[in-house]
């Protein structure tokens, strides 16, 4: 469906005269005679945007824990105890599967009483109240943004916005192959999408720890109305 | 709050605030804080400059071509299903907010920090509507719940108030029973917010950056509460200044990482999101309906004038950390939501040079407000103009000062006035004087010794002490 746009033309051609003339149908975007944001950690290799990831993580105050793909189901059950256990809110997400977590999910944590909700489209907006009322929401991060230890999270009807949001707890999965220096590549991927004919999500996340507030005094608060504690946990996959 | 929210004049309000020792000292220690963590941010990136610079060219290009971008902006949201409304005036940007709701029949309205809100005086129409608005910004959640205390910093609303005034208000107004540590008054904030954003059926945000080429707005925050507006409510309504556009992705990572470096010396925020259109076909989550607010307001007056580059401003508030004047008097003194350097200058053209002639003059002209805009505003010379402005062509400046610059002008281009007055200042000054210092001045020196003595006038004058030394022959 196509939204509606009011008043455009009168308010448009006060501002093209202003500028002192006519409206223009066309620009061309300059070459930019600066970029320094393109060689910032360019030539860093992964191992080396790992150790940024881990430096920057204590200025987040993010826990972060490193693991195997084999290790990974014992990784997340030990984060996810410290959290204090269920209920738990998860995205609807094949890679749970693929990096070996589906035992986990579905035997050994309901036989723990955890209770695992993933998000599941029938359930319309049951799905909101259970993110709500979640322990912990554990997402895979899409992109992973070394320089300000960010994860980038696409949404789309399984991958609701909830499940980073609503939780007191938030456990973001890395795998290693995701991490790129900085938010310029996270940028150029999602240009490189919409110039492919791909729809640019409706949300875009990008995550850098928990929420915080310094309102009181400058004093810094960790935990605010997002999640109060996070942990990445970067999974060892190239 | 409109933007203007005192009727008392400049140099009461100034008087209010400097008094006030506990908000002065937490606006120095802010500033000290900010300020250090933005130096240590650019130092950290490395080539600071040069990414001045970068903001400073995409900001002039989207200006230049401002018109084109607005247009690509709001096919782009429409081609999404989102709802795009031109707003010439205040006025009219706060009507249609008000319609959009009463359409929807909305009672609880959730909203995310905003300066531009504030700038069309949004809360007090939708509230004389019948709405309940809730500001869920810890900072301004403390400012609403006290009656509507007005903000003091662009970044920071709360800061003139201390844990021990937010603990009394709290208690007063939101039954609450515990100690004044930050971390429990949070704690409560997000307990009794919580609750208000699952209720309610309306969201409100600002937009730090439209992103032309996707018709997506974003949201820069750390508490999470933009996220939580724009997630939850059915309906989103956006309000904008008409400048804060950008042409694609490529320039906002550019400018978001000027943003929360030069405001909090954090790399990126906790939360940077880009919201593209209404929730998608099958999202459960994120509203139904979207309403981009696109606001002019005066904005594109100050289009094509000498002061343009004001509309480069990001709202970072760099300036307002190393201002010496902001520090001393604090935000309320300025008198408008827009305070510090960046107040100065814009609130005369937003606001008209009635209410804020005197703003200008609240800056001793130092410069470290430039060299501290990430996108190279040149605000000092903006200042400077003003001030030029002011006396030039609307004859605005104080009587007194403008007798004594006559004066001093008949005085000084005389030659034998002047050697008259400079041998008679040491005798005409000496009932005034005590110990080489000048503690009770008359006139204009009033202000100035009553804080501070004044030299006393020397014997010599400058002219015959340098005909004395042998250099000056």
């Amino acid at each position: 469906m196509t939204g509606t746009i009011q008043n455009r033309d009168a308010f448009l051609g006060n501002i093209a005269t202003q500028l002192g003339r006519e409206q223009k149908a066309k620009v061309e975007k300059p070459e930019w005679k600066h970029q320094p944001q393109r060689r910032v950690l360019v030539n860093a290799s992964i191992d080396e945007l790992l150790e940024v990831l881990r430096v920057q993580c204590e200025q987040i105050h993010t826990d972060i824990v490193e693991t195997t793909k084999e290790a990974l189901p014992a990784a997340v059950d030990g984060v996810v105890k410290a959290y204090g256990g269920g209920p738990l809110s998860l995205w609807k997400d094949e890679r749970f599967a693929e990096y070996g977590l589906s035992k986990l999910l579905e035997t050994d944590w309901p036989s723990q009483q955890i209770e695992v909700n993933c998000w599941d489209t029938s359930l319309g907006e049951k799905n909101i109240e259970l993110a709500e009322q979640a322990n912990i929401g554990i997402t895979f991060s899409d992109m992973t943004l070394a320089e300000s230890g960010t994860v980038v999270l696409f949404s789309s009807p399984d991958k609701g916005r909830s499940v980073s949001l609503l939780p007191t707890h938030y456990i973001a999965l890395i795998p290693k192959s995701t991490l790129v220096p900085r938010i310029t590549q996270a940028s150029d991927l999602i240009r490189e999408k919409l110039n492919n004919g791909e729809k640019v999500p409706s949300c875009i996340n990008f995550i850098t720890g928990p929420s915080n507030s310094a309102d009181i005094e400058m004093n810094l608060v960790i935990g605010v109305h997002g999640p109060v504690k996070a942990t990445y946990i970067v999974i060892e996959d190239c | 709050m409109s933007m203007k929210f005192s009727k008392k004049n400049f140099a009461d309000r100034t008087k209010d605030n400097i008094s006030d020792d506990f908000m002065r000292q937490a606006v120095a220690s802010a500033q000290e804080r900010l300020h250090g963590r933005r130096l240590d941010a650019a130092e950290e990136l490395g080539s600071w400059e040069e990414w001045r610079s970068h903001g400073e060219e995409i900001r002039q290009h989207v200006l230049e071509n401002l018109d084109f971008y607005l247009y690509q902006l709001s096919e782009n949201v429409a081609k999404r299903g989102g709802h795009v409304f031109f707003a010439k005036t205040a006025e009219e940007a706060s009507n249609y907010v008000r319609n959009v709701i009463k359409e929807k029949d909305g009672k609880k309205v959730v909203k995310s920090k905003s300066m531009v809100t504030e700038e069309i005086n949004l809360n007090a129409v939708l509230e004389e509507a019948g709405c309940e608005v809730i500001e869920t910004d810890l900072g301004e959640y403390i400012l609403q719940v006290d009656d509507h205390d007005p903000p003091s910093h662009i970044v920071a609303p709360a800061l003139h108030k201390n844990r021990e005034q937010i603990r009394e208000v709290f208690a007063e107004k939101l039954d609450y029973h515990n100690t004044s540590k930050p971390e429990e008054l949070a704690l409560h904030a997000r307990e009794k917010l919580r609750q208000e954003f699952l209720d309610a059926d309306i969201g409100i945000t600002g937009c730090n950056f439209a992103i032309a080429e996707t018709g997506s707005i974003s949201l820069v925050t750390n508490e999470g509460n933009a996220r939580l507006v724009s997630a939850l409510p059915k309906t989103q309504i956006t309000v904008m200044g008409m400048e804060r556009v950008v042409p694609s992705f490529e320039e906002f990572e550019v400018l978001v990482s000027l943003l929360t470096r030069s405001a909090v010396g954090q790399k990126l925020t906790s939360y940077v999101t880009a919201l593209t259109g209404p929730r998608d076909e099958g999202d459960l989550d994120g509203p139904e309906e979207f309403h981009l607010v696109i606001v002019d307001n005066g904005r594109s007056e100050i289009l094509g004038t000498e002061f343009q580059s004001v509309l480069q401003c990001i709202r970072c508030a760099a300036c307002v950390n190393v201002c010496p004047v902001y520090r001393h008097i604090g935000g309320h003194s300025y008198g408008s939501i827009y305070s510090g350097p960046i107040g100065a200058v814009l609130s005369p053209l937003l606001g008209g040079y009635d209410d804020f002639k005197e703003l200008p003059f609240a800056s001793t002209l130092c410069g470290a407000c430039t060299d501290a805009c990430p996108v190279k505003i040149p605000l000092h010379e903006l200042l400077h103009t003003h001030r030029r402005i002011i006396v030039e062509e609307e004859g605005r400046s104080p009587i007194s000062e403008r007798l004594a610059m006559k004066a001093f002008g008949i005085g000084a281009s005389s030659n034998p006035l002047y050697s008259m007055g400079a041998k008679v200042a040491s005798t005409a000054m000496k009932p005034l004087t005590k110990n080489d210092r000048i503690s009770k001045g008359p006139g204009p020196l009033k202000e100035w010794t009553d804080l501070r003595e004044f030299p006393a006038v020397g014997n010599t004058r400058f002219r015959d002490w340098f005909y004395d030394q042998k250099g000056g022959k």
